[in-house]
């Protein structure tokens, strides 16, 4: 289960996605400036998933601490993922909308 | 196990894709719903693929459902009923529960570390150590961070900046102290020290927003983004998620990006805006100001409108107080209500209006006015000296020209939307007040400005009237 992965390796993707991130964030146009920080706060809700990591022990089934944190983060993480893309829908359909009526 | 914790990596992956064609999208309204359609995709095979990880007979999964179920239905709620005004508080509110979420799963780890599943903290592996005290410690000041620009943007606590000459060193005092204990968790692996440490944090994150004034608040914002898509990625380092690595570092690119465009808005740096005490040095400028008594022209809101009815072309120039007004559907009604007049009007949104990026198009979106109308500064100062009348509403330094022809200006090199070389000004506002950077604004005073004094819906509103009524 739990294969050694060299920290260079893990730093690597680390450094790749910053530039990905770089390039990609510079060709979001200013008017939606808004609607990006939404959808951002929806995808840094992908710390869901570190949080479900650690409601489940490895070994025992059992309620500890750190299953009850873990609970604690996976709600807040998922207040932010389902606020998160839904607000950023709405907020695109409000842009959207009125290309149609033009 | 060992087979589906692989397909979880490859699920990882094309989450991770799917997550920068989310932001790929966004580069125009059009290719933005379907980018936030493969966020959803992406976040949901995230954790479904956690999920097929996490399920072997364990019954905490229902655990893990009925929190995220909650969360879900809190999330939609706010989702749906949050008003468009009220976006800057929201977003810093969320932000600060993804730097609460670190913590918490930091500590849960900490606590748990021989048993927590697919964490590969040993005792003595000190990498793995400093990861976590990384990720722990910028998900702590996120989160007191976020909750003070919470209070400030939703007037819960006093936006008024704390001030004193204690301020500065207690901030470095904090944040050494910090790192002296994070430090000392990092050699000795003292829990004590990385409970402390996570304190300290928290303390630092309230003395470290409080003195920074609203105006700012839109590099603010952008900056805890960031912070918050660090601290997720600090996570990820220390579970060994590449998930969590590339995701958090595109939010935490992101958010760096939108500080860096807000500070050169305000031709500030990020260093001058968090610890510069701007606020105070404007004051003592203003002051030095010339003493001349100036005049301003004061119009009723019946004037500017048969002005505007009888101009070929109007720029809008929108900003916080157009918010704090809630007048963008009043924007919109006089903006029609010119148009079938047939004049031609466009809006101008200069980078920094507003309490967060891109706040004055949001509003005015929902307001349902046309995003061709919405011209970005670069785009229309050009316009200006072709344009009749400028109608500037609730801004005041984003049109200061002083930022041009005064060097001795604080906000002197700032780029502005030159409204000053329109053919006429009005600007409508609630008193001659100075601005949030505490200056007066020549504009006010030229010969072709005509000063509208009001709450900015009221005016607008008996524009329309005007306008329509009054039309002959």
């Amino acid at each position: 289960m739990e294969h050694a992965i060299p920290f260079v390796s893990t730093f690597t993707v680390f450094v790749l996605a910053i530039f990905v991130g770089y390039y990609v964030v510079w060709s979001v146009t200013p008017a939606l400036h808004t609607p990006l920080m939404a959808v951002t706060n929806a995808l840094s809700g992908i710390i869901i998933v570190g949080a479900m990591l650690q409601v489940v022990p490895i070994t025992g089934n059992e309620i500890t601490p750190t299953s009850i944190l873990g609970a604690i983060a996976v709600l807040l993480a998922s207040i932010n993922i389902f606020g998160g893309f839904a607000v950023t829908e709405r907020m695109l359909d409000m842009f959207k909308g009125k290309k149609k009526k033009q | 196990m060992a087979n589906l914790a692989q397909y979880g990596d490859w699920a990882y992956l094309i989450g991770a894709v799917l997550f920068i064609l989310t932001l790929r999208g966004l580069s125009s309204p059009t290719s933005a719903v379907m980018g936030n359609r493969y966020g959803m995709a992406g976040m949901a095979l995230a954790i479904l693929a956690t999920f097929v990880v996490a399920w072997p007979q364990n019954p905490n999964v229902l655990l893990i459902v009925g929190a995220m179920v909650v969360g879900a239905g809190i999330g939609l709620y706010r989702a749906k009923t949050v008003p468009m005004t009220q976006m800057p508080e929201t977003v810093a509110l969320m932000h600060s529960l993804v730097g609460l979420a670190a913590v918490l799963i930091a500590v849960a780890a900490v606590l748990h570390a021989d048993s927590s599943f697919m964490y590969k903290l040993k005792h003595g592996s000190t990498l793995s150590r400093f990861e976590l005290f990384v990720g722990c410690f910028v998900g702590a000041i996120t989160f007191t961070a976020s909750v003070i620009a919470w209070g400030k943007l939703s007037a819960k606590l006093a936006a008024k900046p704390l001030k004193g000459a204690w301020v500065k060193p207690v901030q470095a005092a904090l944040f050494l102290a910090m790192l002296g204990c994070g430090g000392w968790y990092f050699i000795y692996d003292d829990l004590n020290a990385f409970f402390a440490m996570t304190a300290i944090a928290l303390v630092f994150g309230y003395f470290w927003i409080a003195p920074i004034g609203g105006g700012d608040m839109p590099v603010v914002v952008s900056l805890l983004n960031s912070l918050s898509g660090w601290a997720a990625a600090g996570i990820g380092f220390t579970l060994g998620n590449s998930m969590l690595i590339i995701a958090g570092s595109l939010v935490g690119s992101s958010g760096a990006i939108l500080s860096y465009i807000m500070c050169k808005a305000m031709n500030r740096s990020l260093l001058n805006v968090l610890f510069g005490g701007f606020g105070a040095d404007a004051g003592a400028a203003a002051d030095a100001g010339d003493g001349k008594e100036k005049t301003y022209k004061a119009g009723s809101p019946d004037d500017a409108a048969f002005l505007m009815t009888n101009a070929d072309s109007v720029v809008i120039v929108p900003g916080y107080g157009l918010a704090q007004a809630r007048a963008q559907n009043a924007v919109k009604e006089l903006a029609n209500a010119l148009k079938e007049k047939g004049v031609t009007v466009r809006y101008a949104i200069h980078p920094v209006a507003g309490r967060m990026p891109g706040h004055m198009n949001v509003l005015l979106a929902e307001a349902d006015v046309p995003y061709e109308d919405v011209k970005e500064m670069d785009e229309i100062n050009s316009d200006f000296p072709s344009t009749d009348v400028v109608l500037v509403i609730g801004a005041n330094d984003v049109v200061n020209p002083a930022a041009k022809d005064n060097p001795s200006s604080p906000i002197y090199g700032m780029p502005i939307l030159e409204a000053n070389r329109a053919r006429t000004v009005m600007v409508i506002k609630r008193s001659m007040a100075t601005g949030y950077a505490g200056l007066d604004n020549d504009l006010f005073y030229l010969d072709k400005t005509m000063m509208v004094f009001g709450d900015a819906k009221k005016v607008l509103e008996d524009m329309v009237k005007a306008v329509t009524g009054g039309g002959h």
